[in-house]
């Protein structure tokens, strides 16, 4: 028998990236504090986000007006990755790319200098979802991608749904994002 | 006298997964681990049961039970760090397995190909004829590349 080879490490600096551990349905997760610009209270959509009624991408049920720019889609985490019903109360909006992302609540702060890739075992939705694995005091935590909770076929199909639901009226309308 | 030679031609790790005794090559084998917690995570490898942290690694659990028995591992001992190859790359894959393993020489009949891919052939110990199991076709990953496409990337990487 021989040693197992050692892994391939991603982010080999000393230097640490900042992360927002979080939960959503039980589950811990991080995200990259850079790739988060904004974090808004789920309450504060009621008003400024509409309706998605489009029923192929569960994930979606709201999108937002942000800033006048293109809308942004709210991806709902629970359902993404398929977890347990819970009650979403905070709202990251990304710094880039046309998703935000409702989440339960947030752990706290932590600063990370290892993330390994995710082991080629895992070869289905989950390697676009992470950018890494990453080992806190917790566990082991999946580090987001930003850029694979809608991928750009998915934001084709709802940018036409937006444009059929709104129809030339203002896109806005009074609801309020639940779990 | 060489190891290899008091062992037989080729050597393999004996594992037992339920009621039942495989084998793999012991090249291909990494180490035996003592059970350790299984962190788990959203994903859609169905094979995949979480991953463990060994050695400052993060290794994926793969159950193969039931695949291989027809039914889940019930007791687990330890895990069998399996090198699971990727093109030219390897990596390690966890394998619970139900007792202790064993080094062994024996002689392998390869196997044919009305086999599933998952079994590379046979050996012969202590009267019992035993799978040797292929890692490569038994866990999860991506597609196997063709044996040029593994030598595109040989090349690639060298160069």
């Amino acid at each position: 028998m021989k040693a197992a080879p050692q892994a391939p490490v991603r982010g080999r600096a000393v230097r640490a990236e900042q992360v927002i551990v979080f939960r959503i349905g039980g589950q811990l997760l991080a995200i990259s504090s850079a790739a988060v610009q904004e974090i808004r209270g789920a309450d504060s959509l009621t008003g400024a986000a509409m309706d998605v009624t489009q029923t192929e991408l569960r994930k979606v049920r709201h999108a937002l007006n942000h800033r006048g720019k293109r809308p942004i889609y709210v991806v709902h985490g629970g359902t993404l990755f398929g977890l347990p019903a819970s009650q979403a109360t905070l709202v990251f909006l990304l710094r880039r790319g046309r998703a935000a992302l409702l989440v339960d609540s947030i752990e706290r702060m932590a600063a990370i200098t290892r993330l390994q890739a995710i082991p080629q075992a895992f070869c289905h939705e989950e390697r676009a979802w992470y950018r890494g694995l990453t080992v806190l005091e917790e566990g082991i935590v999946p580090v987001l991608n930003p850029e694979g909770l809608l991928n750009s076929e998915e934001i084709v199909l709802l940018d036409a749904t937006i444009a059929a639901e709104i129809g030339g009226r203002p896109a806005e309308t009074e609801t309020r994002p639940t779990a | 006298m060489s190891l290899t030679a008091e062992l037989g031609s080729e050597q393999f790790v004996l594992l037992r997964v339920g009621d039942r005794r495989f084998a793999l090559c012991a090249e291909r084998v990494g180490e035996l681990a003592a059970p350790s917690r299984v962190f788990r995570f959203p994903h859609q490898t169905p094979e995949v049961e979480g991953v463990i942290l060994r050695r400052g690694r993060i290794v994926p659990v793969c159950d193969t039970a039931a695949q291989l028995t027809g039914h889940p591992l019930g007791t687990r001992r330890f895990y069998l760090l399996a090198l699971r190859r990727y093109g030219v790359h390897t990596e390690p894959v966890a394998l619970p397995v139900t007792g202790e393993c064993e080094l062994i020489g024996a002689e392998m009949t390869e196997a044919s190909g009305d086999h599933p891919p998952h079994v590379q052939g046979w050996i012969s110990h202590g009267g019992e004829v035993i799978e040797v199991l292929n890692i490569d076709f038994l866990t999860p990953g991506p597609d196997p590349a063709s044996p040029a496409e593994i030598a595109a990337a040989a090349q690639e990487h060298r160069s």
